[in-house]
């Protein structure tokens, strides 16, 4: 079979991946007061990925982008449970959440609560387990 | 002035309404192509354009419900949907989805 050429595809990928990391980057920060959240975020942002996967191949995005996902699982599931442990320290029960008003630099008065801490886990949790089934599914050599 | 805003709400509630009657026909109308379409292709394009009457679904919706809450679902609707077809297509093309090596 005579090679392809998907310049079209390839071309759009590069703009479209970029407003897609965005969005799932927006969906993860919204998720306190808006829709959206950690679960949400995570799988556009593992949407994005397989968007450059389907338009690159695997061997091109491994050396892109060379991060094992199914380590991401582990990493997203202890930062998920230290913020549960550490609110044990401050002599709370087990996942107490709090809050505080920082002043930033650029964003002024910013509410900073312990919650998006464990919206992180739950990001990295979901981007490992889809990127691992997908992954997976797709290097079955028929 | 509040015979005026009285009016549009109805206004806007009217033509919301006829309006989603429409692209209620238009799904209709395009689920007969997508179930009798004699090749794949058919069916790919017709689910296609499924989803885009979806997503103004989506926005009627929000207008006749008074709620900016439904944008990101447009948004993610279109999303899934470019990606979905992507696949569908590659799928169509050269029956594997993500290849090993392109280049």
């Amino acid at each position: 079979m005579t090679r392809t050429n998907d310049i079209i595809l390839r071309t759009t990928t590069t703009l479209i991946a970029f407003i897609l990391l965005g969005f799932s980057i927006y969906l993860f920060f919204a998720g306190h007061n808006a829709p959206g959240g950690g679960f949400i975020g995570g799988l556009m942002t593992s949407a994005a990925i397989i968007l450059m996967y389907m338009a690159y191949g695997i061997q091109a995005m491994e050396k892109i982008l060379p991060i094992n996902f199914r380590q991401i699982i582990p990493v997203g599931l202890i930062i998920a449970a230290a913020t549960g442990i550490g609110g044990m320290i401050f002599n709370a029960p087990f996942l107490t959440q709090t809050f505080a008003y920082f002043q930033l630099p650029i964003l002024g008065k910013t509410e900073l609560a312990t919650a998006l801490l464990f919206d992180l886990g739950v990001y990295l949790a979901v981007v490992g387990v889809t990127m691992t089934i997908i992954l997976t599914i797709a290097n079955d050599r028929g | 002035m509040d015979a005026i805003l009285d009016f549009t709400q109805t206004l806007i509630q009217i033509s919301a309404t006829i309006a989603v009657i429409t692209v209620a026909a238009s799904v209709i109308v395009l689920l007969y192509r997508a179930i009798l379409g004699p090749t794949n292709p058919d069916r790919a394009v017709a689910l296609d354009i499924i989803g885009i009457n979806l997503m103004a679904l989506a926005g009627l919706i929000a207008i006749l419900l008074v709620t900016t809450r439904f944008n990101d679902v447009v948004l993610l609707i279109g999303i899934l949907l470019f990606i979905g077809t992507v696949a569908l297509a590659k799928f169509l093309e050269k029956g594997v989805i993500i290849e090993r090596d392109l280049d």
